[in-house]
């Protein structure tokens, strides 16, 4: 059951518009928005909360992502509403990276607290272009715990690493197990993913660990080579 | 005077009228350091009350509290809905089905007000919002029923009384929740608009029982 999600906003602009931007990197995952009074000023209701979240019938659950304090606030009262406390959980995460996270993490058929980590992952510590670079200094060089498989694909399409190669890259990883790095980065993290601005041309180091290492690696190198079905 | 279903429609219907009222001060002590919208938003969310209480008219105490809650959490819009949604909620949890408020009950539902306040919006005694208001008047009618008072009304002045003053008390307070807190040390010298308005309510709450 894929997990769904609900986008609490003070406006019901943003939250539309979250909503429409993370569903185009998730198509099959139910993305509802609840921005704004039911009045259509700027404010949270409760009532639009609880009419997103009764919509929520599939039983796979749902992670709720909102904005600003008072959003917090009643999107928590919301949750000690629920029938089903434990299927709908509240992530801690930026709105729209943490939105775009949780839906590409669902999408890859996460379950709720798989997709809550991902949407709160986004606020890992900050990364900076030259970290890149200081990864791959570092290759090469010898670990505690070498990685269980690995491989390097160059990539073909035009435009590189942008947001839908990392969204199909970190959504399908969401569903094995196995730790998987690109280039010293998580892979299940989209955001992490394109810090690495790697263009056309570049080489993508893939170091996978876990039972489905192999898997992992092979799905990597499986979409690079194809080109993420992309010119 | 009995606190019953009667008199809790009364305190609400009179909480409408307070919100109406201070409508413009309230929105002036936000303007000062908030973003002016609580004396509006409070308005607007109890004269929702009043439309919810008479089209579905509650049967106890408890009912007509939670009906207040709902409609506070969805006609609210700012933080002040949650706030007082779940404040009232609470209260309503405590009295449960009971058709009268006595004035150990009338303390235990002020407490969890105040509890259910401070769990949702994590600020404490002293940060100035309406915990400030809430706390005293939760320990003044704590105090006055545990001084064996029966009479209601005594109750109700005691809690009313201490969160007046608490309010005042935020005065030159330095705000560390909420918008205000943006604002930092010049945060001090204004009151702080929930800490009033939880005053007007509990006034109110005096008002409905003489």
């Amino acid at each position: 059951m894929t997990v769904s999600i609900v986008v609490v906003s003070h406006s019901e602009k943003i939250a539309d518009g979250a909503a429409e931007l993370a569903a185009q990197m998730a198509p099959d995952v139910l993305i509802l928005p609840a921005g704004g009074t039911s009045d259509g000023r700027i404010g949270t209701s409760l009532e639009k909360v609880m009419a997103a979240l009764d919509q929520l019938s599939n039983g796979g659950g749902a992670v709720v992502l909102a904005d600003l304090g008072s959003a917090v606030m009643t999107a928590e009262s919301a949750l000690d509403l629920v029938d089903n406390p434990a299927d709908v959980v509240l992530a801690d995460a930026p709105l729209v990276e943490g939105l775009v996270a949780a839906a590409v993490a669902a999408q890859g058929g996460g379950d709720v607290q798989a997709v809550k980590r991902a949407a709160e992952a986004v606020r890992g510590p900050a990364r900076h272009p030259e970290s890149t670079a200081v990864q791959e200094v570092a290759e090469g060089s010898v670990t505690g715990s070498g990685p269980d498989f690995t491989g390097d694909f160059e990539l073909i399409n035009e435009a590189g690493m942008h947001a839908r190669p990392a969204a199909k890259i970190a959504g399908g990883l969401a569903s094995l197990d196995a730790e998987v790095q690109v280039n010293g980065v998580d892979a299940t993290s989209m955001t992490a993913l394109m810090t690495l601005a790697a263009g056309k041309g570049s080489v993508l180091h893939i170091e996978a660990w876990g039972v489905d290492a192999e898997r992992a690696v092979n799905y990597v190198g499986g979409l690079v080579q194809a080109g993420f079905g992309e010119p | 005077m009995v606190l019953d279903v009667t008199w809790t429609v009364k305190w609400l219907t009179l909480c409408a009228q307070a919100m109406a009222e201070h409508r413009v001060e309230l929105i002036e002590l936000d303007r000062a350091i908030g973003d002016s919208d609580h004396g509006e938003n409070m308005d607007r969310g109890f004269q929702a009350v009043l439309d919810k209480l008479s089209e579905s008219p509650p049967e106890t105490p408890g009912a007509a509290l939670k009906l207040t809650a709902m409609t506070l959490m969805s006609k609210v819009g700012g933080a002040a809905g949650p706030l007082y949604g779940t404040a009232f909620l609470r209260a309503a949890t405590s009295l449960g089905d009971a058709a009268e408020i006595d004035p150990a009950a009338w303390a235990g539902a002020l407490t969890a007000a105040r509890d259910g306040i401070v769990a949702r919006g994590k600020a404490e005694l002293g940060d100035k919002t309406m915990v400030d208001a809430w706390t005293p008047a939760a320990e003044a009618a704590g105090k006055a029923a545990g001084n064996g008072s029966t009479d209601p009304l005594t109750v109700l002045v005691a809690a009313a009384e201490a969160a007046e003053a608490g309010a005042v008390a935020t005065d030159p307070l330095v705000a560390r929740k909420g918008r205000a807190s943006y604002l930092g040390e010049r945060s001090a010298g204004h009151r702080d608009p929930g800490a009033a308005s939880t005053a007007l309510l509990l006034r109110a709450a005096v008002k409905a029982a003489a």
